[in-house]
């Protein structure tokens, strides 16, 4: 797919990095040499420098036979005409990142009206992945597949929990419901693992199932989930306003705490019925005043990495029963995970993981990473054409390392076993490591004839041979 | 530096360059000469050498700048190294420094030649001289970055080391598909090119060395007297506009493929080119005729091919320009430095950055003018950062402070001015051909074995456009962190 990249920001780069590795035709137009000059270094890429606005540039850029144009540059307005610009020119999808609430008001209306296939609000986008995951259990990551029927739970196994120290074969004596372990995070590194292996203290499990089973095995579990009462944000930016008023809506307390006094006025004007309060949210002292230890969350989502990891920091060691904490950039995870923060957040990554959710088509319904991308969660539906139908999975040669996790058809869902096999229709969800899988097919372990094929697979294992 | 991931590249890198010996073995086989055991042996050596380097594992397989440059230049050195052993053992060349002159010489393009005569050269041999001409005219590094699947984006930096011109560009996104389009166009000019030899009455042997040569802008011949054997005027025709359309940018040749051939006209890169080139004929022609030639068509014939040849750098001679008067020996001698188009596969200093130095200069006369104005260098209507500029004036320096370097060393042998002076202009800028001793008439073997050493690196310095190989003598360059 040829692909345009409006913007090497944060997320433009990653996105581009991204795409350019599923081997995608990337073509990044920005303003700013520094930033193409490092998208040209590090990047399989082209790269244009001028205004994505313009169409010099975007006729440079080769518009006419794009078939995606993805618009990431700060400004709201440039992202519009830049994908005005595009359709007009003729990309075949243009998506945009349009994040001014004032707009996010009316985004179906400007979807229409500027032919937009795709908005992404990353600050929205965020707010309702903090909303979601406060809905369960500290420590534990919720995502949703096959339209919110299976959910798929990442948690750090501690010593309390009845799985630890079992084989996996052993796991259905030991919990009553119908889950999975579909892959584990070890030191590190990605396990998919097979019925020896054997879960212990400290690891990172992904676990599947359908939703009601995943929600009891946390009922279950001695942590089980409390409704949320009093919250606490740090920071007035776009993402404190959606969550706010997502909170608002689950009838959470949030108090909002912001250290510039023209943005509080702000916010309390747009949100009535919040309390803010102006004051530093890195001040231990004034944190304390405001009751920092009563807090069932603790969120912060100042701009400032650092002092949202502070703030945090601060937060749990005085008794905030479960602290979040936004960060943007993607260097600090591996330190932040040793922290004991609960949840971290970052935007930058939500926004890639849809774009590419989307890039990947109609053939992939939903796309999870784990572990900067060692290991991939993805969700297809089995198309008639699709050449694995009705075969056992147990005849199936699987390649190594990857696993078909959960078939949600029609109103069942099921943890396939051997003898099940995959139907028309069926929601496919499958945990790969080490591969990039686009379609059900791929899972054949031998390509479908012909000597281009052939010939193809044999430079392929000659150049894989070689750069071993 | 990324030493592990640097060395298993080498290893590749000298996988391939076996694969590529095997065709000579076949060719070998084919003629039934002297070059099948030559071969054989240091197939054997080039995989008993690069095998466990493939088998390497690096802890990390980034590469970053320092990485891409050592890989280009000690991957040049290397290849050259084991590229001289098939001379070396089948005997056309008594020393071990003749061979890897000689070897230095096929994939830099410049057929700078130790050997007296090539005619009684066996073919395997002669094949093998061609080839490497022909793979490092587009560079080596860049066809397995064309061949192998696995291309990583950092592997940009070895085709900013290897690919001639200050900012080598790619031509669509994606790095291996870009090598393969570079590599696709100089396929089909080189098929091209034998097919209108063959029709132009060469031999099909004949024909393939020449256009190796001529694309490559190499310059390999496998007559004493190189063209001039022929003595054919369309023969003549047909190697003077590959060896121009050789030197020109293959980025530009991409976009006439692509239809748009109006690229062409807006480049002034190009145009600088060819009005370089018309101007020198011009000049050269008015000088010859009379004096050398008697008809007006005789001078203009020779001095188009030999100024076509020179300023690409092929350094294909169908005359023994030596006899030529002194007015045009100097402006060919001056087209040494000049050389082809960035990313051409010609030598020398570049057009462009001819052209931007001169542009440049232009802008400072003005502000002398205008203290407080402002002139920008524009290059097809974009300005040039001053960054760039900069860069362009310190590879200018180097260039001349190196041949500077080269001449004092040529010197201790003690000829004339002409041969000391052409001898490492000529390697420098990959043509092949100089002047007086080393002219079209002469060869290299006269040199020291010192002297062939120097200008063995002459070549690889003029060939990689100086910093990769500059590089290896600085010493930060080789500290780990």
């Amino acid at each position: 797919m040829r692909i345009i990249i409006i913007g090497a920001g944060k997320v433009g780069y990653n996105l581009a990095l991204n795409l350019s590795k599923e081997k995608h035709d990337v073509i990044i137009i920005d303003n700013d040499q520094n930033v193409i000059d490092k998208a040209d270094e590090n990047l399989d890429v082209f790269c244009i420098k001028g205004n994505g606005v313009s169409t010099g540039a975007l006729q440079d850029a080769d518009v006419y036979n794009t078939d995606l144009l993805i618009a990431v540059t700060n400004s709201d307005e440039v992202n519009m005409v830049c994908c005005l610009t595009g359709k007009k020119l003729g990309a075949k999808k243009t998506i945009a990142r349009i994040r001014d609430p004032e707009y996010a008001q009316e985004l179906t209306l400007l979807k229409e009206e500027i032919e937009l296939d795709m908005i992404i609000n990353p600050e929205l986008a965020a707010a309702e992945e903090i909303a979601k995951n406060l809905a369960y259990p500290a420590s534990v990551n919720i995502e949703s597949f096959a339209k919110d029927r299976v959910k798929m739970a990442e948690m750090i196994v501690d010593k309390d929990m009845p799985i630890v120290d079992t084989k996996l074969k052993d796991l259905s004596g030991k919990i009553p419901h119908k889950i999975l372990i579909g892959a584990v995070i070890r030191n590190g590194e990605v396990i998919v693992p097979d019925g020896d292996f054997e879960i212990k203290v400290n690891d990172i499990v992904y676990i599947l199932g359908q939703s009601i089973y995943i929600a009891s095995f946390f009922k279950d579990w001695k942590h089980h989930t409390k409704k949320i009462g009093n919250v606490m944000i740090i920071g007035a930016s776009r993402i404190s306003f959606y969550l706010t008023k997502l909170l608002h809506g689950l009838n959470a307390k949030v108090k909002v705490i912001e250290l510039d006094m023209e943005k509080c006025t702000e916010f309390a004007e747009l949100l009535p019925h919040v309390l803010i309060i102006n004051g530093d949210g890195t001040d231990e002292e004034f944190l304390l005043s405001e009751n920092i230890g009563d807090m069932d969350v603790f969120i912060s989502l100042t701009g400032m990495d650092e002092e949202n990891l502070i703030s945090a920091l601060i937060a749990k060691q005085n008794g905030a029963k479960r602290v979040v904490s936004k960060i943007s950039r993607m260097n600090y995870m591996t330190v932040i995970n040793k922290l004991g923060i609960d949840n971290v957040i970052c935007p930058k990554l939500i926004t890639t993981n849809q774009i590419l959710k989307y890039v990947r088509g109609s053939t992939v319904e939903t796309l999870y990473k784990i572990v900067e991308g060692q290991a991939e969660i993805i969700e297809f539906v089995a198309k008639d054409d699709c050449k694995i139908l009705n075969i056992p999975l147990r005849k199936l040669e699987l390649p190594k390392d990857i696993l078909i996790a959960t078939l949600a058809r029609k109103s069942k869902i099921i943890i396939p076993r051997g003898d099940d096999s995959i139907q028309v229709g069926d929601r496919v969800i499958i945990i790969a490591k080490n591969s990039k899988i686009s379609d059900l097919n791929e899972l054949l372990k031998v390509p479908v004839g012909g000597i281009h094929n052939e010939l193809q697979n044999g430079i392929k294992k000659l150049g894989s041979f070689i750069n071993k | 530096m990324n030493y592990k991931m640097v060395l298993k590249s080498l290893g590749v890198l000298l996988i391939s360059e076996a694969a590529a010996m095997s065709i000579s073995l076949i060719v070998a086989f084919i003629y039934k000469d002297e070059g099948i055991s030559a071969f054989i042996y240091t197939i054997f050596i080039l995989l008993l050498v690069g095998f466990p380097l493939t088998r390497l594992k690096p802890h990390s397989s980034n590469l970053y700048a320092k990485d891409g440059f050592a890989i280009v230049a000690f991957g040049w050195i290397a290849m050259s190294v084991l590229g001289a052993l098939p001379y070396y053992f089948s005997g056309m060349t008594s020393t071990f420094i003749d061979s890897f002159f000689e070897a230095v010489s096929g994939f830099t393009t410049t057929r700078a030649s130790v050997l007296s005569t090539v005619e009684n050269l066996p073919n395997s041999i002669m094949f093998w001289n061609g080839l490497t001409h022909w793979m490092g005219g587009m560079g080596v590094l860049i066809l397995t970055l064309a061949i192998l699947p696995t291309v990583s984006a950092t592997s940009l930096y070895i085709m900013k080391a290897e690919s001639p011109g200050p900012k080598p560009g790619k031509l669509v996104p994606k790095m291996g598909q870009t090598a393969k389009i570079l590599y696709g166009i100089y396929l089909i000019i080189t098929m091209v090119l034998v097919i209108l030899l063959i029709t132009a009455g060469m031999p099909v042997f004949d024909s393939l060395i020449h256009a190796f040569g001529t694309v490559s802008t190499g310059g390999i011949s496998n007559r004493n007297l190189s063209i001039g054997a022929y003595n054919s005027i369309f023969i003549e025709i047909i190697i003077t506009f590959f060896m121009l359309i050789c030197g020109m940018s293959f980025t530009l040749h991409y976009q006439v493929f692509k239809g748009n051939i109006g690229a062409l006209f807006k480049n002034e890169e190009f145009k600088f080119y060819i009005t370089v080139i018309g101007a020198s004929i011009l000049l050269i022609s008015i000088n010859l005729y009379g004096s050398v030639f008697a008809s007006i068509g005789e001078s203009l014939r020779h001095s188009s091919f030999q100024v076509v040849s020179i300023i690409s750098t092929t350094g294909f001679s169908s005359t023994d320009f030596d006899k030529w008067p002194m007015l045009s020996k100097s402006i060919l001698f001056f087209l040494m430095f000049m050389g082809g188009c960035a990313g051409s596969t010609g030598g020398g200093i570049k057009n462009i950055r001819v052209l931007l130095l001169l542009k440049s200069a232009k802008s400072q006369l003005m502000k002398i003018i205008h203290p407080r104005g402002i002139y920008p260098v524009r290059l097809d209507g974009r300005i040039i950062d001053d960054k760039s500029v900069a860069e362009i004036m310190s590879f200018f320096f180097l260039y001349i402070f190196i041949f500077v370097i080269g001449v004092i060393f040529v010197s201790f042998d003690g000829y004339d001015f002409t041969t000391t002076l052409t001898s490492v202009a000529a390697t420098m800028g990959n043509t092949g051909y100089g002047l007086s001793m080393v002219g079209p008439m002469g060869n290299y073997s006269i040199m020291s074995p010192l002297s062939k050493i120097v200008l063995s690196f002459a070549m690889l310095i003029g060939r990689l456009e100086i910093y990769p190989i500059l590089l290896l003598t600085v010493p930060t360059f080789w500290k780990k962190d």
